[in-house]
């Protein structure tokens, strides 16, 4: 079983097979969960629907084939799953989320730092020209490549190395999302940035997004940050009467 | 038997404080609380066993005491080694129901060495019921002896190599039951016991019991970055510290470090303490220009407001903060950090790396616990400066929530402002959370302390600016002035930093450079420096209120009225808004609770006998779950109020706890002689004496030495501040010597009662005391949270008081008579 499971990921074609085993209504499902949540989104996005194109890709894109196999009866549950390694794919509410603020083109170029297990890029490729990710743990990268490489994403380019000083070659990017742990934001990331270009950063721990920021390089050079909540949240209780 | 006794008590509890560390550095301390818990699920199961079974065992008292003992050694190892290889992760409880099933799982198996150790007691109580002052008086000094002992092994070895201990301890009191002198087979089983304990736990591989860190904390994911190793560990009570290099991916560590910001921080040695709250060594060459980046983190801000200042760095750790006190051209630093082997590393295993920073002349080190150093002393300085302390992990994650902390409380910051220099600044930096939490609270205490000190007009003396990760706080011993509000304004504008709040400040110059989707940190601070404090703080849904000593949690911000709000909002992005270590600990209590009741009174349902049927059985209840409650509410409120003191949180456990445990054992033997001899004089005294039970006097004692200490405690430790450690260990237990002494009373005059009317109750009552007072541990802290130590104290003296009253009357014979 195992064994075919891990043809199923290596092997072009195969995946889709598997792929129509029950799992795209558990992906529609998903996406009416994203759909429902967007409206608490409302104050990060300004507005109150997730872009219908990223919605679109991740209901085709097979997320059980980027959580390890024992969680794949899990992998379309709007949660964060281990992937081992000290790290998580994140939330399929998340990945639409940052996906969505990063307003990616057709024609643009995107950086990834922190591959994890693929998932946030197998989304990103069909909607930019480019996606280049950088990995920290080769063994991460190295899967991760080849299950982009067996589901078709020709498009996305991965290497393992140091996400500070981004991926110079490959850019400079329209957009940049760091999905790694980041305590701080490396300044060469913010140098590959093209003017009008944006970084979305999610910050928190493993399993809890504490809220996302937002890096706009304006066209003078100069960056603008934003940090907003996932959620709608009041930090006060109403004025009594 | 008595020795065996005093082995067993003292591994019990040794194992109880050793699983708490253990916990604490594979998982996190908050998780600790839920599963040292179970330790009250083994006691009152063995309540509850022993009485069923007692007529069976009570013939074998020494087999079945060496084999619950020798069990207790075992399953303490094996416990720890099958637990490590449970896939539970803490962090993923809100997500993953299976993660309450692995929970399950640790109670199960941690509860079985607790289990057995509290039998061989029980069953001591129950065997020799005509002995129960001195059994309980060794019981006593066991468990004072355990609880000192672990904390100075700890000093020592590793904590497995702890636990190997511990296993050996159990297996060694089976052998001492087994001696007797006119028995050559209980001879030869005692050598062979004794040969067995320290053989077995030493052949235990390494291997089974190695510390698995969860795969989340830092550490862990540090070491995953290829080329990243371990170059040292020093392991001590106040935690394990992991030394890693990581030459292929650098640390980088620079919290706040500003976007505009340039210049990489050279090469670090990344120090986990516990496997996460990252500290730094920081390379030093004698080159000042290489340290640039420490100019564009906020904590740099009261620098651009002081010429070439004293300072003093309450938390030194690695050293960063002091780097930075260096480039800005610090004249004398003064350093302080808890951990004198974090010191050592920077001082002597790392020294060339950190360029000798801490045997610099303008730098001296102290170790020290940070509010007590300053409290203590009298020296002044220009800046006090509390840069980060805890991980960025943990802190968004709320798992300090549960930790006292004494240097974030009114009359910490009143200490603090009363050593800075005319015109001196108090600076806090703290990883900013969303929506606003720790810097608004700290705001808040900045005004109570400066109001507390007749200062009329407080809000003249704060400013907060932040950056897209960190908060920082002045307090200025003075009113700000125009230049300085310049220079702060300066300051932030060429590093892209947020003003948050200064004198005088305009809306519309907050929030620019990280924006918010509102001005949540003007507004706060604003509503809090204005007349309508009490109201903001009413209707914030996290906790502001300032903390103070009495009730020390300054991390705790949660508040019942969110949860609802905080649970809806989980699947949608809100995870982090929840505060995780109240909620856990009242799910502890209840779940303590629960078992409590059932594991009390399932077994008298179940029991047909007819003492289990006993009219008194209530107040029998009632009389040890009142004092196993109140016994750990002193000691912990007593623990509390000795750490500023002693000026250190370990020496206040190790002081208060031995003191506590050491004249209880003495008053606990002297209990079965006052009363007797208050029965003699029942006979020959007036009226009024007559009507004096035994267990009237030690309670009454107690509760006019508690009050006493209530009133008086505060003026002694001002006066007794200044006086060498050794005056103040010797005046802390002088002061604890009668309150405890006659705390140790009342124990063992009601269980020689139940002993000699209803004997078959004994290990029951032995099992609600147990359970008692792990519960009490639990209710203590949330308490506390609530109320305030003093509260538990007097909460304490109640309980004595109303156990004394349901004692009063006389105890029902099994047989149907009655009598004292």
């Amino acid at each position: 079983m195992a064994l075919c499971a891990a043809l199923a990921v290596l092997l072009p074609g195969t995946g889709r097979a598997l792929d129509e085993d029950g799992h795209a209504a558990r992906r529609a499902d998903m996406i009416r969960v994203i759909e429902r949540h967007a409206f608490s989104a409302v104050k990060a996005l300004g507005r109150r629907r997730i872009d219908s194109r990223v919605l679109d890709v991740m209901g085709r894109t097979p997320r059980h084939l980027f959580v390890p196999e024992r969680l794949r009866g899990e992998a379309y549950d709007d949660r964060p799953l281990p992937i081992g390694y000290g790290q998580t794919i994140s939330q399929p509410f998340i990945v639409a989320l940052m996906t969505d603020l990063l307003a990616v083109g057709p024609e643009d170029v995107v950086l990834e730092v922190g591959t994890g297990s693929g998932y946030q890029a197998a989304v990103l490729a069909p909607l930019a020209r480019r996606v280049c990710s950088i990995e920290i743990i080769p063994e991460l990268a190295r899967s991760a490549g080849q299950r982009l490489e067996a589901l078709g994403h020709a498009g996305v380019e991965t290497r393992t190395g140091d996400g500070y000083y981004g991926w110079p070659e490959c850019g400079p990017y329209d957009g940049i999302v760091v999905t790694a742990a980041a305590s701080q934001i490396p300044p060469p990331l913010v140098g590959q940035l093209k003017p009008g270009g944006r970084m979305v950063i999610p910050v928190g721990g493993p399993f809890a997004t504490q809220w996302l920021m937002l890096v706009d390089k304006l066209a003078d050079g100069r960056v603008k940050t934003r940090q907003v909540l996932p959620v709608a949240f009041v930090p006060f209780t109403r004025r009594s009467p | 038997m008595l020795p065996a006794i005093s082995v067993v008590s003292a591994a019990i509890l040794a194992y109880e404080v050793l699983l708490m560390r253990l916990f604490a550095i594979v998982q996190w301390h908050h998780f600790a609380y839920m599963v040292i818990s179970i330790a009250l699920l083994g006691f009152g199961a063995s309540g509850s066993f022993l009485a069923l079974a007692q007529g069976w065992l009570k013939p074998r008292f020494v087999a079945a005491f060496a084999v619950n003992a020798a069990l207790f050694g075992v399953s303490a190892l094996a416990a720890f080694a099958l637990g490590e290889r449970v896939p539970f992760n803490a962090l993923e409880v809100l997500w993953n129901p299976r993660q309450l099933l692995y929970l399950l799982v640790l109670y199960l198996l941690f509860t079985v060495p607790f289990f057995c150790g509290a039998n061989c007691i029980g069953l001591a109580f129950t065997r020799y019921g005509e002995q129960i002052g001195r059994i309980y008086r060794y019981d006593l000094m066991g468990a004072g002896l355990g609880a000192l002992g672990i904390v100075a092994v700890l000093f020592l070895v590793s904590p497995t190599d702890c636990l190997r201990l511990i296993a050996g301890l159990g297996i060694a009191a089976a052998g001492l039951v087994c001696f007797a002198r006119n028995d050559a087979r209980r001879r030869l089983a005692a050598v062979g016991l004794l040969a067995a304990a320290v053989l077995l736990p030493a052949l235990v591989p390494q291997s089974w019991i190695a510390l698995r860190f969860s795969e989340y904390k830092g550490l862990s994911m540090a070491l995953q970055v290829p080329g990243a190793e371990v170059i040292g560990d020093s392991s001590s009570p106040l935690g394990l510290l992991t030394v890693v290099r990581s030459p292929t991916i650098p640390f980088r560590h620079a919290p706040g470090l500003s976007l505009d910001s340039t210049v990489e921080p050279p090469p670090q040695l990344g120090v986990f303490t516990d496997g996460d709250a990252l500290s730094v060594i920081t390379r030093y060459d004698g080159r000042l220009d290489a340290l640039g980046y420490l100019d564009d983190t906020t904590a740099a801000l009261p620098y651009h407001l002081l010429q070439g200042p004293s300072v003093l760095v309450l938390g030194a750790g690695g050293g960063g903060d002091v780097l930075q006190a260096l480039y800005h051209g610090a004249r004398r630093i003064d350093a302080v950090e808890l951990n004198p082997r974090l010191i050592a590393l920077v001082r002597r295993e790392h020294a060339a790396f950190a360029g000798g920073l801490y045997d610099r002349p303008e730098v001296t080190v102290h170790a020290a616990e940070a509010r007590s150093f300053v409290a203590r002393g009298q020296a002044q300085w220009d800046l006090i400066q509390m840069p980060l302390l805890d991980s960025f992990g943990a802190s968004v994650a709320g798992v300090h929530s549960l930790s006292e902390s004494y240097v974030y409380t009114v009359e910490a910051f009143r200490d603090y402002l009363r050593h800075l220099e005319a015109g001196g600044f108090l600076a806090i930096t703290r990883w900013l959370k969303l929506p606003p939490r720790d810097s608004l609270k700290l705001f808040a205490t900045a005004l109570a302390a400066l109001e507390r000190e007749g200062i009329a007009t407080p809000q003249e003396r704060l400013a907060l600016i932040r950056s897209w990760n960190t908060t920082t706080l002045l307090v200025k011993n003075g009113a700000l002035g125009a230049a300085e509000i310049d220079g702060i304004r300066r300051f932030a504008a060429q590093r892209s930093f947020d003003l948050a709040y200064y004198p005088g400040m305009r809306p519309d110059e907050a929030n620019r450079f990280n924006v918010l989707d509102a001005r949540h940190f003007f507004e706060g601070a604003s509503a809090l420096a204005g007349p309508r404090r009490a109201e903001f703080i009413e209707r914030y849904k996290f906790d502001l209120a300032a903390a103070r000593d009495d009730r020390p949690y300054f991390f705790d911000f949660f508040r019942w009225r969110a949860l609802p709000e905080f649970l809806e909002l989980r699947a949608q992005g809100g995870a982090a808004l929840l505060e995780w270590g109240y909620p856990i600990l009242f799910a502890t209590l209840v779940q303590a609770s629960a078992l409590g009741v059932v594991l009390i009174l399932l077994p008298l349902r179940l029991s047909r006998r007819k003492s289990n049927r006993h009219p008194d059985r209530a107040r029998i209840l009632a009389y040890f779950l009142a004092l196993g409650l109140a016994f750990l509410f002193v000691e912990i409120a007593f623990i509390q109020r000795f750490v500023v003191f002693l000026g250190h949180p370990l020496l206040a456990v190790a002081v208060v706890l031995s003191g506590f445990l050491v004249f209880a054992g003495l008053g606990s033997g002297a209990a079965p002689g006052l009363a007797r001899r208050l029965e003699r004089r029942r006979g020959t005294a007036g009226p009024l004496f007559s009507r004096i039970v035994p267990v009237d006097v030690p309670v009454l004692a107690f509760g006019t030495a508690a009050l006493l200490h209530l009133a008086l405690l505060p003026a002694l430790f001002d006066w007794m501040m200044p006086w060498p450690e050794a005056a103040r260990v010797a005046a802390s237990l002088a002061l604890i010597a009668p309150l405890a002494f006659f705390m140790g009373m009342p124990f063992p005059i009601g269980l020689s009662r139940v002993s000699e009317r209803v004997p078959e109750l004994v290990p029951w009552a032995w099992g609600v005391n147990g359970c008692a007072s792990v519960a009490s541990a639990i209710l203590a802290t949330i308490l506390a949270i609530h109320l305030g130590f003093t509260a538990v104290v007097g909460i304490a003296v109640v309980l004595y008081l109303a156990a004394a009253a349901v004692f009063r009357a006389p105890l029902a014979t099994v047989g149907g008579g009655v009598g004292r």
